[in-house]
């Protein structure tokens, strides 16, 4: 066990466990962190997206001891806090453009749909269909939902001020 | 729950070759292929590992003697962000943008295809193509492999059991052209069923009617128990314009010389057929008719 220093969604934190422990399972086993889902486990689904850095990646394939020092950011993250306290939080442009269009199903996709796409608004991308859909081509929907996953994300592209 | 390793970070490349030098400590770069194996998912998960992923100095794409040298830590989204690639190096900013999508690119290293030295790897028949060396390293020293006498075997490498490859050497060529094609089942997330490279210089001089190839290289992955060159077919095409004639005699000879096997992913006779066909269309689109 070795104590690693990480900040999630703005909190740093340290978690004492096994370096190899995948970020995946520190986030939701240890931090209880269950936004992020496991799809496949082998970095083909991207249903354990997360933000490291800004980057994302498959939080499945990133062993904690890769992640000691960084800025991790998960779905839970992308809410901002109420200004008054005990109301909803706020939804990200993103969330709120999922909901107007649609862009959820089941639902397992969904976080990391969210996260792949939140790198590509941050990166500067638009509302441009092919753009999108290569932002998110390691994100598997089984629904086959993408027509408006992708129309969500073009949504918050336009709506960006 | 995957299993989990033991792990040491070094933070010098010295303090890696050390947590090597047992010969039994397995490196991790990016993590793309080994954290599957803790899985249970695809091979045996190792003893002991030791995280490369904070050595900078296997980082960074450098000009370097008469060539471009790559750390092998360099991601592929490093790769196909990089200047320098773009300019000298487009068949390997191809390939990069090819492998799994924009998670696997983040993270998957230039280092870590060489070294995991699947079959699939897609940057491997680039890297053929381009005469690449690979500059392996341990606490006995450096030395230097041409990537043509690098993948032994299935899965087998010229890496001994305590070397590292610590950076990819990609010399200049003047006037060299390189194709990139990758054939799988979709665009993204997908692993080869065929992937070829081919390079050559045009070798007519100023004036000339006729553009003759020189220095012909074909390289394909997925085709064979290691990425391959294809010798007989270079040889075949070499000297030659890249004409009718010249298309069929190369797809004829590199169906003839590959002897790529059924699996999961497709057929013997597919991979055969499509190879050849890969092929003699990179030459009638060069040749422009």
């Amino acid at each position: 066990m070795t104590a690693y220093r990480l900040t999630v969604n703005a909190t740093p934190l340290e978690v004492d466990v096994p370096g190899m422990r995948r970020l995946l399972d520190v986030l939701r086993e240890e931090l209880a962190l269950t936004g992020t889902k496991e799809g496949c486990g082998e970095g083909e689904c991207g249903a354990c997206t997360v933000l490291v850095d800004g980057a994302p990646v498959d939080s499945c394939l990133v062993p904690v001891c890769q992640v000691e020092g960084a800025d991790i950011r998960t779905v839970e993250g992308l809410a901002g806090v109420p200004a008054t306290p005990g109301d909803p939080p706020v939804l990200d442009g993103l969330q709120a453009a999922f909901l107007r269009a649609g862009g959820a199903q089941c639902g397992i996709c969904t976080p990391g749909m969210l996260m792949a796409a939140r790198a590509y608004l941050d990166a500067g991308g638009g509302p441009d269909e092919d753009a999108i859909r290569d932002a998110i081509a390691g994100n598997l929907c089984r629904c086959t939902g993408y027509t408006k996953i992708v129309e969500a994300i073009a949504i918050a592209a336009g709506s960006r001020g | 729950m995957p299993v989990e390793p033991p792990v040491v970070s070094p933070h010098t490349l010295a303090e890696a070759l050390d947590a090597v030098a047992d010969g039994r400590t397995r490196p991790i770069a990016g993590g793309t292929d080994l954290m599957v194996a803790l899985t249970g998912e695809l091979g045996e998960p190792p003893e002991r590992v030791v995280d490369l992923w904070g050595l900078d100095e296997l980082r960074g794409i450098t000009v370097g003697g008469d060539g471009i040298v790559l750390g092998a830590l360099t991601t592929y989204t490093e790769i196909r962000r990089s200047a320098l690639c773009r300019e000298h190096l487009p068949g390997l900013v191809e390939a990069a943008a090819t492998i799994g999508a924009a998670q696997i690119q983040n993270r998957g290293t230039l280092g870590g295809n060489i070294a995991n030295a699947s079959p699939a790897g897609d940057t491997l028949p680039v890297l053929l193509a381009l005469d690449a060396s690979f500059v392996l390293v341990s606490v006995r020293g450096e030395r230097t492999v041409p990537s043509s006498a690098f993948w032994t075997a299935y899965r087998q490498t010229a890496l001994a059991p305590d070397e590292l490859v610590a950076r990819i050497e990609v010399p200049f060529a003047r006037g060299r052209e390189i194709r990139f094609r990758k054939v799988g089942t979709r665009r993204a997330q997908s692993i080869s069923k065929v992937v070829m490279a081919v390079a050559w210089r045009d070798g007519a001089g100023a004036g000339a009617q006729t553009h003759e190839w020189r220095d012909v290289r074909v390289a394909a992955g997925s085709v064979a128990a290691t990425p391959v060159r294809a010798a007989a077919t270079e040889a075949a095409m070499e000297g030659r314009a890249p004409n009718p004639e010249t298309a069929d005699l190369a797809a004829e000879t590199l169906a003839g010389e590959l002897h790529p096997i059924d699996d999961v992913r497709s057929t013997a006779e597919y991979r055969r057929v499509v190879a050849a066909r890969v092929l003699h269309r990179i030459i009638r689109e060069a040749g422009g008719w």
